[in-house]
């Protein structure tokens, strides 16, 4: 341990402790603002570029940066005298003199860490006019980089290169150019990026939001010729509230409903549904790949991998092209819910697939990507018409002046809500497979599970292995979030090292309920955690834990599918992965 | 200065890294260049062949058990990338920008390896001290500052070049024994020292003996080496512009105070020089330079102020003659100057007139004309069509 003294106050810390940290620990509060960190998961961004969180360290010619000065024994620093805030308030207003003045019709108003920074100082004038720095706008199918707003905080750069391994931004530029892109500057869309959203969600200013779909679904509700179809994906429920000024981790499945259902939707259903159909169909492929891998068949490849997140499925495709045989071949619950929906929803109904419009709301940026992709769509109609993030329905209930907090608890309609446990849980990390499990032990075992909780799936470690018993068949299972966790156990199967038999993938930290559209957490990992908790009290507060037992899911196969894997369900619910180019391809024209 | 020595005698530089890779358990050695110094990495490659060929360079030099081998790396040419740092990151192929020390090149460097970071000048010294002594050494120069300096010696001087001089040498010997003078008697303003971030040194420097530690004291570095004269035709504000519009080039970008400081900076400097200067422009420069040096991520941002900063200190007279009266005493800042139409000299042709493209000249066939300053943009379209030399301009 060593002692220093911050402001006059003592502390003793442990060696290696930025004074940052020690300031924290010692109750004093260091403006931040390219300093990102989720510390649970081991993730830091502190490049030293924005100079805000610099001290005063006595005996020291220049000022510190505190994010990453390490505290020394007997140090002395001074967080907030006239040297310090002359310096701090200077740098901002510096930062503030690149950057557009348009807050007021800015997507990032009221969540932007800059304007936040800009009231704590009491920033009134700009004495630094300039020039500004003036980039391209970028459109991309989820993402648009408006980086006339990038103040190189790099947390995006982080997160696409070590965090997710994808690679598709980095700083480009130098000096006032400087800026953080794609290379070349070419567009997101040509770049290998994956749509995984996870830039987004730490950018603490509006250079990186998400392409906005509200006023698309405003003219589909207000079309009477259209029939408008709404799923709500497992994490949304465990976060939107965080958006009304619920404590993270709230659960408010029901108001969700019933503010749907005052925006107009005429069917609100559940993605939970279309998680137990995705169960239904990729348990089957994996039981039947592992029947066959223990009978001896050469040609099987194990382990097969989950199927279910876009932005993974991007990245296997741009980075393990060779190995498009391994994941299942089942689409994401997204994409069988608006194939369903369209088919034997739209038939029961009366309705014409195309006077059907299909909205989903999802905790995901990739979602968007997903639903315009090509395979998703029959005769140019897509099976998903326009996903929108969970921030965009919160920005869309407060538009529509919905008392969300007073909204009174509404039900899914059938038949495409209805949802067992296992469907919930599709929103953590672990809880795909975990859901895979209930059902494939039941159907291999031909026994009933009594213990649904496979607690050793559960947890936060972003590369999870656990064993489970079936009967006498210990199942291999591996787990990672993030896809640079990913990218490790892909690398492993590619080399034929990987003694998994099933691995789950989700891109984002923590799964579905860190998504890049969710609420933004700003670098609060406990927010994670507690919206984790919500999704498995949601789950045990279900009487139907297993998808196979979802009595929508049984008299959809009854009356439509056959069974698992039949001809009908391959028509509808899977689907085929195409080689990406991770090469460079820009036009110098 | 380094790429003479680079081209005249590489073999300095390998036997010096040889030796310290003695000394410190390396086996490899680097040598970041230039790749717009062709002549040096020809010349560095032929020395290196030559060295392996003797075996001073390679597996077991001597016959001893010390093996040790140097690589050439190729930059493009960046400023910073002479911050080890930034150095280091440019050779690992990533972003050439510098980052927080520590942790010092020392204790994870390149590839994350510990690594010794030093520059060419340094290394051509260790040879001669191996040979001839650490006392021998110690016996030039001052007491901090030990041995010789090369400088660059540029500018307004009759002889330039690269020179080598004992640490504690004067200025006033450097410019008027060595450099032989002012160029065309003309009277010695500043010298500006230690290259884009140094700063300015006056005639009241004259007799200070330069080392590390007084020109750091007289608001300037030794830097780079370079060494550059000014006399009176030079103006101090244009000259701060002139060495901030580098670092506004140069700058990484990484951190805000550098990556926008700066370029406010050259900004302001830029109005001052336009004559649109105001007061409140001076205070200004004074406030943002002082942050940027205290502030900035690497050495390129703590000292890119300091040309404004000294020229500030020793040359105020000039920036409020800019702001205040418009008016640059040498003539360089060509918005602050102005045509005038000598009454005696003009005979009322009225060509002036009739070129002028803003219509700013007046005046009555066969009569002295006169041009409205607040209409003239200064084109000089007037003065080149005057056949009778009656239009100047003035400061």
């Amino acid at each position: 341990m060593i002692e220093l003294t911050i402001d006059n106050k003592k502390i003793e810390v442990e060696e290696g402790t930025t004074i940052l940290k020690a300031a924290r620990k010692a109750g004093v509060e260091i403006p931040t603002l390219c300093h990102f960190e989720l510390c649970d998961m081991g993730i830091e961004n502190k490049p030293g570029g924005c100079r805000i969180c610099v001290v005063e360290v006595e005996g020291r010619r220049n000022l510190a940066p505190s994010c990453m000065t390490e505290a020394q024994n007997g140090m002395v620093v001074h967080t907030h005298n006239i040297r310090v805030l002359n310096a701090r308030t200077t740098v901002l207003k510096l930062i503030i003199s690149d950057h557009p003045f348009d807050c007021l019709v800015c997507a990032k108003s009221g969540q932007c860490e800059l304007q936040s920074l800009a009231i704590q100082f009491g920033i009134r004038s700009q004495p630094y006019e300039g020039e500004q720095s003036r980039y391209r706008k970028d459109t991309s199918p989820s993402i648009i980089r408006e980086v006339d707003k990038c103040i190189m905080c790099r947390r995006c750069e982080m997160m696409c290169n070590e965090v997710q391994t994808v690679g598709a931004l980095a700083a480009v530029n130098r000096g006032f150019m400087s800026v953080v892109a794609p290379a070349f500057e070419m567009n997101l869309e040509d770049s290998p990026c994956t749509y995984c959203g996870q830039c987004v969600s730490v950018c603490p200013t509006g250079a990186l939001t998400e392409v906005d779909h509200t006023n698309d679904i405003i003219r589909a509700l207000s079309d009477p010729a259209k029939t408008v179809v709404v799923q709500t994906a497992p994490a949304v429920r465990a976060a939107l509230g965080e958006e009304f000024g619920l404590p993270p981790g709230t659960l408010v499945t029901g108001k969700m409903v019933s503010a749907l259902r005052e925006l107009g939707f005429d069917y609100i259903f559940d993605t939970d549904f279309s998680a137990d159909l995705t169960i239904m169909e990729e348990g089957t492929e994996l039981l039947q790949r592992l029947q066959r891998h223990l009978e001896g068949d050469p040609e099987v490849r194990l382990p097969i991998l989950t199927s279910c997140c876009p932005g993974w499925v991007s990245f296997f495709e741009h980075n393990f092209p060779d190995l498009l045989d391994v994941p299942s071949t089942a689409k994401s619950p997204q994409q069988m819910f608006g194939a369903i929906a369209k088919s034997y929803f739209a038939e029961k109904i009366g309705v014409n697939r195309k006077d059907m419009i299909v909205v989903s709301i999802m905790p995901c940026l990739a979602k968007k990507y997903e639903c315009q992709r090509d395979e998703f769509k029959v005769d140019g109609n897509p099976d998903v018409d326009y996903s929108i993030s969970t921030r965009e329905l919160a920005a869309f209930i407060k538009q529509a002046n919905i008392d969300f907090l007073n909204l009174p608890e509404g039900n899914f309609d059938d038949p495409l809500g209805e949802s067992s446990g296992a469907g919930v849980i599709f929103g953590n990390t672990g809880g795909v497979i975990e859901a895979a499990c209930r059902t494939a032990y039941e159907l291999y075992t031909g026994k009933r599970l009594e213990k649904v909780d496979f607690h050793a799936l559960r947890g936060m470690e972003g590369i999870r292995s656990a064993t489970v018993d079936f009967d006498g068949l210990p199942l291999h299972i591996g787990i990672a979030h993030g896809l640079g966790n990913a990218r490790k156990l892909l690398n492993d199967v590619r080399a034929g090292k990987s003694q998994y038999h099933a691995i789950e993938i989700m891109a984002c930290p923590g799964g579905c309920i860190g998504g890049g559209g969710q609420p933004y957490h700003h670098g609060d990992s406990e927010i994670l955690s507690k919206r984790i908790a919500a999704i498995y009290t949601e789950d045990e507060r279900k009487v139907i834990r297993k998808s196979h037992e979802n009595p929508s899911i049984i008299r959809l196969y009854d009356e439509y599918l056959g069974k698992p894997g039949s001809h009908k369900a391959h028509h509808l619910l899977h689907t085929e992965y195409f080689p990406k180019s991770n090469e460079v391809t820009f036009n110098l024209m | 200065m380094d790429r003479s020595i680079l081209e005249g005698d590489p073999h300095s530089i390998l036997e010096a890294m040889a030796i310290c890779g003695y000394c410190i358990g390396a086996t490899k050695g680097l040598i970041y260049i230039r790749a717009e110094y062709p002549l040096a990495i020809r010349r560095l490659k032929i020395a290196i062949a030559q060295a392996r060929e003797y075996g001073l360079l390679g597996e077991h030099i001597f016959g001893t058990g010390f093996s040790f081998d140097i690589t050439l790396k190729y930059g493009a040419g960046a400023f910073v990338c002479g911050e080890e740092t930034a150095l280091i990151h440019s050779m690992e192929g990533k972003r050439g920008e510098p980052s927080n020390k520590p942790p010092f090149p020392a204790q994870s460097g390149y590839m994350g390896k510990p690594t010794n970071v030093n520059n060419v000048e340094t290394l051509a010294n260790i040879p001669v001290i191996i040979l001839k002594g650490a006392e021998w050494f110690s016996s030039i120069g001052t007491e901090r500052s030990k041995g010789t300096k090369v400088f660059a010696l540029a500018g307004k001087i009759n002889n330039v070049g690269l020179i080598e001089v004992p640490m504690g040498i004067t200025l006033r010997e450097i410019i008027y024994e060595i450099g032989g003078g002012i160029k065309n008697g003309k009277k010695f303003k500043a010298v500006q020292t230690g290259g884009p971030s140094g700063g300015c040194l006056t005639e009241k420097h004259l007799d200070t003996p330069i080392d590390y530690e007084s020109l750091t004291a007289a608001g300037s570095m030794m830097g780079s080496g370079g060494m550059i004269v000014l006399d009176e035709d030079d103006c101090m504000v244009s000259v701060a512009k002139f060495y901030l519009g580098f670092i506004v080039e140069e700058s990484c970008g990484k951190c805000a105070p550098c990556r926008i400081g700066n370029k406010r900076l050259h900004e302001t400097l830029g109005r001052i020089t336009a004559g649109k200067g105001m007061q409140e422009d001076i205070e200004k420069l004074r406030n943002l330079g002082s942050v940027i040096k205290d502030t900035s991520l690497c050495g390129l941002g703590q000292t890119s102020p300091n040309p404004v900063l000294s020229t500030l200190d020793n040359f105020m007279d000039e920036y409020l003659e800019h702001v205040h009266d418009k008016k640059c005493r040498s003539g360089q800042c060509r918005d602050l100057l102005y045509y005038v139409i000598s009454e005696n000299d003009c005979i009322g042709c009225m060509a002036c007139k009739r070129v002028c493209p803003t219509h700013a000249i007046s005046g009555e066939k066969k009569e002295a004309h006169v041009i409205n300053q607040g209409i003239c943009i200064k084109c000089g379209a007037c003065m080149e069509k005057c056949q009778f030399d009656a239009i100047s301009l003035m400061n």
